[in-house]
């Protein structure tokens, strides 16, 4: 029986990755279509809520895939740069006075450079002490947040953030922050993409699976890293720059642990590595217990158990890692028509 | 004839261990050094030091006229020095393609801004690096496997896909770690024409770990011979075959069938 | 005032060191890092709640009965989310299958015990004054416990065939097989055993504190966890050691810097232990065979 699932599963997903160019390209335009019609035609703005909090967590998902997926860097303190961003704008909008795309690009610039300085010194840590540590700058993160109260306020946060404006319009209404919601996660996916079936990408993932034979090709294991760390973490300040403002109040309670863990899930569930499956995984894991709120106080004993079981039965999540259409810089490179063959 | 590669007393010690002891040797330029000696001899780690894997405890590795002793690994592969290595390591999850493209230096040091915002122009020149990775996988035979995953070749093409990936770094020294290790004489055969290739027509240099002697002495110009870390003999192929010390080493006292256990021990 | 926060510290320690046991002995015999093992006390804490704040039975049973339950549930833990990870990725799927199981238990407890603080008081608190220190009976019970239980945990170790048996898995799981070692039982075992001690560190950290929640894995986990890396994971002494180290700096930290930040000293010890000497004090140094 979970042959035959495995198989169906299988299958489709082999016709979606190597769908003709023609047809694929329309289905992406009709998916692009229904996105930006959507808050014109739904009048629940609860349920325009729910798909703004897709946009943030598929963004910040995107974002770690790069560290944990494609550079194999085990982080667990994803959330403390997502808080950053937040914070960071915040702080700027409310005591400096500055607009809100200026303060989200100095957040990102500020994490970039506190993610590079963080990221630095942990470079030679494997798998459970990189995860260790990094859990710590987390917890550090939040324990600052908490106690530095004449900066943050501490756990009583910082309300009343204000809204960001462009040319006179100032978003107010849910859908306008919608829409700047879609371009962010836009604007993520076709940059990590990008970065996907770029010679960046390839080399990035020879590190993750074997440094010194990477090495003996010339790459540099310490910058890839490093770079693709400080990708991550940017991405994620941007992430929280719009969450700030999104919900015009933060405070403490909103970056702990198990938000880190909550991202770590999406990434690990939907298929680590992959673009599409990270997608799904995280629609499914935002928006699921949004829909099935009497199951809230359960949300994190299933994703625990969700977790132990997937590693058992399918650790390639639920896109598995295998699925992805092979050569495809070559194919890129071309133009995108030569036929390539399966490998698995 | 200058030397490519000039070893001056290359040591390294683990602990109490001294795995290489004072090597020293000269390889000139356009000659096929060989590597040969008793497993556990040091040689694989001989390669270590050299490539920039290991850091020496004390001694100079002079590559190109220029030292390197103080190159990082990356570095060095950089300046010209390519490997393979003993056990296989391919990137399994990559084709065979992907495994010598990711080598080529204009594609893995893309920059980001180059391929996230100038699509169109990086385009360009990755067509060419596509064509010129397909041609070196075509002169080594590799061509029709352009879109198989690297694990689901067969052994002995894997080997000569991480030659020809070696390659794709347009590397001047070539140190090959066991090339021929588990082929059959139909691939070692194919392997011999792929390494007179290399240094015939591409004009590269050529240092290689064996231990099998008829290809060795086949193949060789010269051949460097080390035991428990230390050089014991170095000279053309008919010499060695001669030398008492070599012979002493290898076959010891229990004869042939010794060698074939040290080696089939070697290989778990 | 020093030696007050001395002393104080030297509890934390003990119980840090119970817990770190756990930590190093599965590393030493499996080479993961057992995330769920801070939970797995944390549940068996909370049993000994129920047991004496519900059912109310004697305090010897109360002990025993709540680090059976932690052995089994420890066992447990490692024939369902370790034991039966196949994939080829093997380091990354354990990892996250350990994280999983701890969110898992994190979150059971929260269900059945709520999310508030329970209390536990085995013992009554009964204050001793020498000089200008004060000692309570509680810290006397955990000092005792903790040398009870290095004592045992040594004698097994080193002096029974179970312990050789322990000894040989941590060196070579493969070679253990070879000889004849149920490797499969020995693990358990290994499992079981950091469960107890870790138990009974969660039982004297409970009652010392008068508290009980289902967060309180997390932290001391932390700690623990970096006391075992301090002291050299895999090895049992340094455990203890680093224990011992992670209880003082933390109580020195918190009274002379700041008690706020009283659970940021074990990260920052972590993080540059990490970086200058992975290894630890008196752990031994590993190199990558290429």
């Amino acid at each position: 029986m979970k042959a035959k699932i495995n198989t169906c599963f299988q299958t489709w997903k082999h016709a979606v990755v190597y769908m003709k160019p023609l047809p694929k390209a329309m289905l992406l335009l009709a998916m692009l279509a229904a996105l930006l019609v959507f808050p014109l035609i739904m009048t629940q703005n609860y349920i325009i809520h729910i798909v703004i909090n897709c946009f943030i967590y598929i963004t910040l998902s995107l974002s770690l895939n790069i560290i944990i997926g494609w550079s194999g860097q085990f982080s667990l303190g994803h959330v403390a740069f997502y808080g950053m961003g937040a914070y960071f704008t915040a702080l700027m909008m409310l005591k400096g006075g500055i607009n809100f795309w200026l303060a989200t690009l100095i957040s990102a610039l500020a994490v970039g450079v506190i993610s590079w300085i963080l990221c630095r010194p942990t470079l030679k840590l494997r798998g459970d002490y990189l995860a260790v540590v990094t859990l710590g700058m987390g917890e550090v993160f939040r324990l600052i947040c908490n106690n530095w109260t004449a900066v943050t306020r501490g756990s009583r946060g910082l309300p009343n953030i204000p809204k960001p404006e462009l040319f006179g319009f100032v978003f107010q209404s849910k859908a306008s922050f919608y829409y700047l919601g879609l371009a962010i996660f836009l604007l993520t996916l076709v940059f990590v993409s990008r970065l996907n079936t770029s010679g960046f990408g390839m080399a990035l993932r020879t590190i993750k699976e074997d440094d010194v034979a990477a090495a003996s090709i010339g790459i540099h294991p310490v910058r890839f890293k490093l770079v693709s760390f400080v990708i991550g973490c940017m991405i994620a300040s941007v992430a929280g720059s719009f969450y700030a403002v999104y919900l015009g109040f933060i405070s403490p309670s909103s970056f702990e642990f198990s938000e880190s863990m909550s991202m770590m899930a999406m990434v690990v569930l939907g298929g680590m590595g992959s673009i599409p499956g990270v997608i799904i995984g995280s629609t499914v894991l935002t928006a699921l217990p949004e829909m099935l709120r009497s199951l809230s106080d359960y949300r994190l004993v299933i994703y625990g158990a969700l977790m132990v079981l997937m590693m058992i039965f399918r650790p390639g999540g639920i896109w598995g890692s295998k699925n992805r259409m092979l050569n495809i810089y070559k194919v890129k490179a071309m133009g995108g028509k030569k036929k390539v063959m399966s490998g698995e | 004839m200058s030397n490519i590669l000039q070893v001056d007393n290359l040591t390294i010690k683990f602990g109490g261990l001294t795995a290489v002891s004072e090597v020293s040797f000269q390889q000139q330029e356009g000659e096929i050094l060989s590597l040969i000696g008793p497993n556990g001899a040091g040689k694989t780690t001989l390669f270590n030091l050299l490539t920039g894997v290991y850091t020496p405890t004390y001694g100079r590795i002079v590559f190109k006229d220029k030292d390197v002793s103080k190159l990082k690994a990356y570095e060095r592969a950089r300046f010209g020095m390519a490997r393979t290595f003993q056990n296989i390591r391919l990137f399994s999850s990559m084709t065979v393609l992907e495994n010598v493209l990711v080598a080529y230096p204009q594609v893995n040091q893309e920059g980001i801004l180059k391929s996230v915002f100038f699509r169109g122009r990086t385009n360009f020149a990755r067509r060419a690096a596509v064509e010129h990775c397909e041609e070196l996988l075509d002169i080594i035979g590799l061509r029709g496997e352009v879109d198989t995953l690297a694990t689901n070749l067969p052994y002995g093409k894997q080997r000569l896909l991480e030659i020809a990936r070696a390659l794709a770094t347009n590397p001047e020294l070539l140190l090959l770690d066991e090339p021929g290790a588990g082929m059959n004489s139909v691939e070692k055969e194919d392997l011999s024409q792929v390494i007179r290739l290399v240094t015939g027509e591409m004009g590269k240099n050529v240092l290689i770990i064996e231990h099998d002697m008829k290809f060795v002495m086949g193949i060789s110009d010269r051949i460097l011979v080390l035991d428990h870390g230390a050089k014991i003999a170095e000279g053309e192929p008919a010499d060695i075959q001669k030398n008492p010390m070599v012979i002493k080493a290898y076959l010891g006292s229990g004869g042939i069938a010794e060698e074939e256990n040290e080696r089939e021990a070697s290989s778990i | 005032m020093l030696l007050q926060m001395i002393i104080n510290g030297l509890t934390l320690g003990c119980v840090y060191a119970m817990v770190a046991l756990g930590y190093s002995m599965v590393y030493g015999v499996l080479q993961i890092v057992n995330w769920a093992h801070a939970d797995v006390l944390m549940i068996g804490t909370f049993i000994a709640v129920t047991l004496t704040n519900v059912l109310h039975m004697p305090i010897a049973t109360v002990i025993l009965l709540a680090a059976g339950i932690t052995a089994v549930i420890g066992m447990l833990v490692e024939r369902l989310a370790y034991r039966t990870i196949k994939s080829s990725d093997r380091k990354l799927a354990v990892l996250v299958s350990a994280l999983g199981m701890s969110t898992f238990l994190q979150n059971l407890a929260q269900l059945i015990w709520g999310s508030g603080t329970s209390q536990l008081q085995l013992f009554t608190k009964k204050t001793y004054t020498l000089g200008s220190v004060g000692l309570t009976n509680i810290q006397l019970i955990i000092f005792a416990t903790t040398a009870v239980m290095l004592a045992l945990l040594y004698v097994v170790v080193n002096k029974t065939k179970m312990g050789v048996a322990m000894r040989a898995c941590s060196t070579s799981i493969a070679n253990a097989k070879l000889m004849g070692i149920n490797t499969n039982a020995i693990i358990s075992l290994t499992f079981g055993l950091g469960a107890v001690a870790a138990g009974i560190g969660g039982l004297c950290i409970g009652n010392y504190y008068n508290a009980v929640y289902s967060t309180m894995g997390y932290m001391l986990g932390m700690k623990a966890f970096a006391a075992a890396i301090l002291g050299g994971i895999g090895s049992l002494p340094g455990a203890v050691l680093g224990g011992f180290i992670m209880g003082i700096v933390e109580c020195l930290g918190a009274g002379y810097i700041s008690t706020g930040y009283q659970d940021a000293y074990a990260f920052l010890v972590l993080f540059i232990i990490l970086i200058l000497r992975p290894s630890g004090i008196l752990g031994a140094k590993y190199v990558d065979k290429v």
